[in-house]
């Protein structure tokens, strides 16, 4: 019997072959940690009393959730990481000015490498599965014992295998993908599992496409997130990496708990309906819903192809009088690429507000934050109620051609309806 | 050990932003999280639930985010147990390292209603609703999660058998 490339990576960090169901301490390779989940790890750190961290080259810290600091609280929080990150001397701590939300800057970094299996204190941490890593959301506790000992318990879980066959049309990309696996499976389909995400459509797929569906594994309840290494992601990982990786792959005869076929050849830009991700139609369905503020951003969709594709759609076009659009590039790199393509030129004359990094307003946090009543559509990964500030405001999921036009028509459309 | 306490029920994929809004995520102290506990989908929650209590849901608590405030409000509140039909895996997890006793009983959840009174014993996993005169058996805890659970969270487990 064959092994799933999740088991593979598993028995490597393990040092003995696993199966799916097996309970194990792992190594890791990489943990990461934020400024809403470090100051409870700092404090559980320091409850182990351990002296020194296991690898200060193995842990990354990024205040990038609550930043640039949004209140006094906030502050006292990015203080406390970044004297822990001094006291330890953490390699790779990024300040404000030189981050990007955790996500989209890891991997931008070289730090998330094919065949790493990789833990953060954040619930979108499979979304380095884009580059055949592994990536596990935890706890702050775990990240602590982690950090401490290099190590984590774990229950090595079973595949689900989506199999995307076809061709995408125009504006439909790797959001519609994975709203259409979350709707397929539900919000707990993949819980305690793993999705692959496989087919000729993934292997068309940009790396930025595959980031994003890795990106919302966690949505359908997924521990974690992968798609078979190829060309594309050792071109993307090659130039960034400093040290060498080993890819792994699902074996031919590797056993997988489901397999499901989607066929993307009709597939048209789809939106999650709030409160659930699962709550998905086409945008088409959705014409009289009017909006009050688009959000293009975060670490499901707030990289540079995001932006020239949002872009793509407001170029010569103005953002509608009611509407509010707020434009988040996901690190300093696509801000500056951004800049030089002359993206940033093209939200400023459609009349949007363009921001330095930050998770912000996904979790209702800061930068656009919203009130009773108001409504969002979002390139970001979750729609519950009060996710983006009031308990009685709504929050759409779409991908950032249906957000941009969305911005441009005042209510929830498609990129034809603006370019037609 | 044995728990007693009054049931709060919730249906299913209560998410932790329901359990713990973010707004607050900059807060670490249980009690100061407790006090804001579910806010948005039952603002009486907090205000009345007592030490003891008993959360009860249906599949899936605990989706979303990874925050382990949403385990921490909880506990600050002194919930003395959570019971669903399942749990999503990170909060599933946090629970068992924070110590915040936790049990998967399908069964129990379909009979048990909001306001009853439950004993819960955390060594056998049985669930008694006194209001009803029922009694139900919970899944088995895996063993490594027990034996985490036991050791008083994995703190306490990595001082003992990781360093």
């Amino acid at each position: 019997m064959g092994m799933t490339a999740v088991e593979k990576i598993f028995s490597k960090h393990t040092g003995k072959d696993v199966k799916a169901g097996e309970f194990v301490f792992a190594d890791v390779d990489l943990i990461l940690s934020n400024d809403i989940t470090s100051p409870l790890t700092v404090e559980q750190f320091e409850k182990i009393g351990a002296k020194a961290v296991f690898d200060k080259d193995k842990i990354a810290l990024v205040p990038d959730h609550f930043t640039p600091n949004k209140d006094v609280q906030s502050a006292s929080n990015s203080k406390l990481l970044r004297e822990f990150a001094r006291k330890h001397g953490i390699t790779h701590y990024y300040e404000i000015g030189r981050m990007g939300i955790e996500h989209a800057l890891l991997p931008e970094e070289g730090l998330t490498l094919p065949g790493d299996l990789i833990v953060g204190a954040d619930s979108h941490t499979c979304t380095y599965g884009a580059v055949g890593a592994l990536g596990i959301g935890i706890g702050s506790t775990d990240a602590a014992v982690a950090m401490a000992t290099g190590k984590l318990w774990f229950r090595v879980p079973q595949t689900i295998k989506f199999i995307f066959s076809g061709k995408l049309r125009p504006w439909v990309g790797g959001k519609d993908l994975v709203l259409a696996a979350i709707n397929k499976i539900g919000v707990d389909g993949a819980r305690y599992m793993a999705i692959e995400f496989s087919g000729d459509a993934i292997r068309e797929l940009s790396m930025d496409g595959r980031f994003t569906m890795c990106n919302m594994a966690v949505e359908a309840g997924a521990k974690t997130a992968f798609v078979e290494p190829d060309e594309k992601t050792i071109e993307y990982v090659k130039p960034k990496a400093k040290r060498s990786f080993v890819p792994e792959v699902s074996d031919p005869d590797a056993r997988f708990a489901q397999e499901i076929q989607i066929n993307v050849d009709d597939m048209e830009p789809l939106v999650a309906c709030p409160p659930s991700p699962a709550n998905v139609k086409p945008v088409s369905e959705l014409k009289d819903i009017f909006i009050d503020q688009v959000v293009i951003g975060s670490c499901t969709n707030g990289r540079l192809e995001d932006l020239r594709i949002a872009a793509s759609v407001l170029k010569g076009k103005t953002v509608h009088p009611r509407v509010r659009m707020i434009v988040i590039p996901a690190t300093q790199r696509v801000y500056k690429d951004a800049l030089k393509e002359g993206l940033l030129e093209i939200f400023l004359d459609a009349g949007a507000a363009f921001s330095t990094p930050t998770c912000g307003p996904c979790l209702g946090g800061h930068m656009g934050v919203l009130a009773e009543g108001e409504r969002a559509i979002s390139t970001t990964n979750r729609n519950f109620i009060g996710r983006m500030g009031h308990p009685k405001s709504e929050v759409y999921l779409a991908n950032p051609a249906v957000a941009a036009a969305s911005g441009v028509l005042g209510r929830i459309g498609g990129p034809e309806e603006v370019l037609s | 050990m044995k728990i007693k306490g009054r049931v709060w029920k919730f249906g299913r994929d209560v998410d932790t932003d329901a359990v713990i809004p973010a707004k607050y995520l900059n807060l670490q102290d249980p009690k100061e999280l407790g006090r804001h506990c579910m806010e948005n989908i039952r603002p009486d929650f907090a205000k009345s639930a007592k030490p003891g209590d008993i959360v009860v849901a249906e599949e899936n608590f605990g989706c979303g985010s990874s925050r382990e405030h949403a385990p921490l409000a909880l506990k600050g509140l002194g919930i003395s147990c959570v019971i669903a039909k399942s749990f999503a895996r990170i909060f599933f997890r946090n629970c068992v390292n924070i110590g915040l006793p936790i049990l998967e009983a399908p069964e129990a959840v379909d009979a048990v209603q909001d306001g009853d009174e439950l004993s819960v014993d955390l060594e056998s996993g049985t669930v008694e609703d006194i209001t009803r005169g029922l009694k139900f058996k919970a899944n088995p805890m895996p063993q490594l999660a027990r034996e985490i659970a036991e050791a008083g969270g994995l703190i306490e487990y990595a001082k003992q058998h990781l360093l």
